[in-house]
């Protein structure tokens, strides 16, 4: 084979190999990219159920309910304006109470209940200590 | 007085360095007798730096409180170790850490390097002081580690619960060798840039720095992902997180880097190629450091959060990488092309190789940035396994297909029949496993299926250079290469398992009760306190039988810790020949029963072995290269 033909072969199967990952990656991220919702956004986007969903808010007060099964809770996540039902099997952080902010990864399931896979109390402070907390509160209330 | 001393010793390595480059440029413009000195400064540079570094250390050690950084990240009554590791456990004292082994890998180059020719020494040596000004500017201006307090507090604030673990001591250290030791391929990539000195001399002086910086980065990413595991309680071995991403993807460049560079020493091909992935790899270790150490992330990594600090870093960020490709855009002209090669040869494969790494490099870069530069523009998105899994696993199957008939093709040219032969029992041993493997979980998902089955035939594959040679006089670089391809398929077998056939169990039970996870009966046995002198607990008792005999007692434990004041789960977990029992111990219902939850995790100690033999294949290598480079320094053979 003649070197610019081998060139040409090479930059070819190149080419071919990186918009194959593309259209691979393109399609992996249109399924599965979760976009974040709060309460008030999930009911005018009317979601999809099953569709990979990020949802934030506040735990309403007095809406925490422990099932029997001592393992599966279920609440409701609010922003003021709207309310969304989230049910969760798990060990829940150690933030997560009522009143505290939350971030849930999940899907909606029919008849518009939130089921949970993992819960982050927002503003995680057992990662940090509590003045640093206190800083990453403030930009995050700024980056809104 | 201490601090200071280590303030002045930070001031005058700064200073240095910029004498470096400064007597870098004179001599590569010619200059004799600043030629001289480059080699000596860059010795005494990494010494200040050490020095610092050890007097920051000691200080923590000794618990000064009248230091701001100890007394925020330290306190007396942690044991010995979480004092001195305590260090790095922060911003500032990890930045240092960064500086400090930048600084020795410096000096590293300019004792050891003896291939290199010595005009690119130099400019090399220049290009390692370039990076060195902008991180001492760095931590001299935004991220002083001796700024003192002016009245000392009682005691300090204490580490992050989570980072109170022998794994602190280890974690760090070695990563960081990896990611800032990639800044040596880096400077010898812009040496040879500005010597225009591209060529087999040149990749055979840098193979083994990238070599033993790769090694580094392969045990820290390991450890990593194990501390991980079994710190966080959630029972995953890696989450996508940012933070991860951020080790990986220097990894994946450094690991094509060191493909390409073997191409480079041993067939004189893929000159340009190479020096791009040189600065693409350490460009990756500089944005890992912007993602970690600039606080637009919340994670364990990230210690603080300081806007000026996040523009700086990405001001260097730009500087450097854009500074380097814009060296690498003007000089690539001049770079002769290198030497042709077949399409079915060892070169194509390796080309293959590099190409895939740089495709699952551009997936998680993208699945890791793009998440970021939306939420600038007010638009939150989370981008998670499902997508990285999808996106990176496909390539990277293809990739340990690949690496099954890499190493068993020829230089320059190979017959395609004869390579389909020589990779037969594989093929045939992958099919089999994938047969054997539907029938027996006919429920297995296709990544998973095709990762074990890949595996069996890779680990056949990976052997086969060893096949029919006398075993006593294989080099020790092509066994290091077997053993890293083994481990890689070792690994991919422990990733299949853990992901397909873990067994888990979230329940709530009083004292007394037993569940069955896996083939383990697990009484919950008690419940009692236990302490230490920073934190109280509650421990669980559990026995697990496994068939007959005597129960194995595991102790997850609910911590408490007073410095600063955290909840932590500590989780229990016990290693079989063929899995691990891992448990955790959750909250308190309210009506006397307990939250456990337990997993089964068959052959999950496969996934951290396979990346320890993937170490121990590079060691293996690096020490191949050192001995054959010292007995016969111009000759060269690969397996």
């Amino acid at each position: 084979m003649k070197p610019k033909t081998q060139r040409l072969t090479l930059a070819l199967f190149a080419v071919a190999a990186i918009v194959a990952a593309a259209l691979l990656a393109l399609s992996a991220f249109k399924n599965q990219a979760a976009y974040y919702y709060t309460p008030a956004d999930a009911a005018k986007a009317h979601l999809p159920p099953g569709a990979a969903v990020r949802l934030g808010g506040m735990v309403e007060k007095g809406s925490l309910k422990r099932l029997p099964d001592g393992v599966t809770i279920t609440f409701v996540v609010t922003d003021g304006a709207a309310t969304v039902p989230v049910r969760f099997s798990g060990i829940v952080p150690a933030l997560f109470r009522e009143g505290s902010g939350v971030v849930a990864d999940g899907r909606f399931a029919e008849g518009g209940q939130f089921v949970a896979d993992t819960i982050l109390a927002k503003h995680d402070e057992r990662y940090m200590p509590p003045q640093v907390a206190g800083a990453m509160h403030k930009s995050a209330s700024l980056r809104k | 007085m201490i601090a200071e001393a280590g303030l002045a010793a930070l001031w005058l390595g700064a200073a240095l360095c910029a004498l470096q480059l400064i007597a870098s440029i004179a001599a590569v413009r010619g200059d004799r007798d600043l030629a001289v000195i480059v080699r000596p400064v860059a010795v005494a540079q990494a010494l200040l730096t050490l020095l610092a570094f050890g007097l920051l250390i000691w200080l923590f050690v000794r618990v000064d409180l009248s230091v701001l950084l100890v007394a925020q990240n330290d306190n007396s009554e942690k044991p010995l170790l979480y004092r001195f590791a305590a260090t790095w456990g922060n911003h500032e004292g990890s930045m240092l850490m960064w500086v400090t082994i930048l600084g020795v890998a410096g000096a590293g180059i300019a004792l050891f390097e003896r291939k290199l020719d010595p005009r690119t020494l130099i400019a090399t040596l220049g290009g390692q002081a370039t990076i060195g000004l902008g991180f001492y500017a760095f931590l001299l201006f935004a991220s002083n580690p001796f700024a003192r307090l002016p009245a000392p507090p009682p005691d300090g604030q204490g580490l992050n619960p989570l980072l109170q673990d022998p794994g602190l001591a280890f974690h760090p250290p070695t990563l960081y060798l990896g990611y800032v030791g990639l800044s040596v391929a880096f400077s010898f990539a812009i040496g040879a840039l500005v010597t225009r000195d591209v060529g087999p001399a040149f990749a055979k002086a840098m193979r083994p720095w990238v070599l033993a910086a790769w090694i580094f980065l392969t045990i820290g990413i390991t450890a990593g992902s194990y501390w991980a595991y079994y710190e966080l309680g959630w029972g995953g071995w890696w989450f996508w997180d940012p933070v991860e991403n951020a080790s990986l993807m220097p990894w994946l460049a450094a690991t094509a880097l060191l493909h390409s560079v073997t191409v480079l020493a041993t067939r004189d091909g893929l000159r340009a190629w190479t020096l791009m992935l040189a600065v693409v790899a350490f460009s990756m270790s500089m944005i890992g450091t912007f993602l970690v150490r600039s606080g637009i992330l919340t994670s364990v990594h990230a210690f603080a959060v300081d806007p000026r600090r996040g523009v700086f870093l990405l001001a260097l960020l730009f500087l450097y990488i854009g500074g380097a490709l814009a060296l690498f855009g003007l000089r690539v002209g001049t770079v002769r092309e290198g030497a042709k090669f077949d399409l079915v040869s060892r070169e194509a494969g390796l080309v293959a190789n590099n190409l895939l790494l740089s495709v699952i490099l551009g997936v998680v870069l993208f699945g890791t940035l793009y998440p970021l530069i939306l939420e600038t523009l007010g638009v939150k998105i989370s981008i998670g396994p499902p997508y990285f899994n999808r996106a990176a696993g496909a390539p990277a199957l293809l990739l340990v297909t690949l690496m099954a008939a890499g190493p068993l093709l020829r230089w320059r040219r190979d017959d395609a029949r004869a390579l389909l032969r020589r990779v037969a029992p594989a093929a045939v041993l992958a099919v089999a496993a994938l047969v054997a493997v539907k029938l027996l979980a006919p429920s297995i998902g296709l990544l998973a299926l095709l990762g074990l089955a890949l595996a069996a035939g890779l680990a056949l594959a990976s052997l086969a250079p060893l096949w029919r040679r006398n075993l006593l006089r294989t080099p020790l670089f092509t066994w290091g290469m077997v053993i890293a391809h083994f481990g890689i398929a070792v690994s991919l077998a422990g990733m299949a398992c853990d992901s397909s056939f873990t067994a888990e169990k979230l329940v709530a039970a009083r004292v007394g009760e037993t569940i069955a996870v896996g083939p383990y009966q697990v009484r919950f046995a008690g419940l009692e306190p236990a302490f230490e002198s920073n934190w109280q607990a509650l421990q669980a008792t559990l026995e697990a039988r496994r068939g007959g005999g005597d129960p194995l007692l595991l102790h997850p434990q609910a911590r408490s810790y007073w410095a600063p004041p955290t909840d932590t789960s500590e989780t229990a977990i016990h290693t079989a020949i063929d899995g691990q029992l891992y448990t955790v111990l959750g909250k308190p219902v309210g009506d006397g029963r307990w939250q456990l939850r337990l997993w089964w995790k068959p052959f999950v100690t496969l996934i951290w072995a396979g990346g320890f033999l993937v170490a121990i294949g590079g060691a293996l290598a690096l020490i191949g290269r050192l001995r054959r480079g010292r007995r016969r320094p111009p000759q060269e053979a690969w397996a």
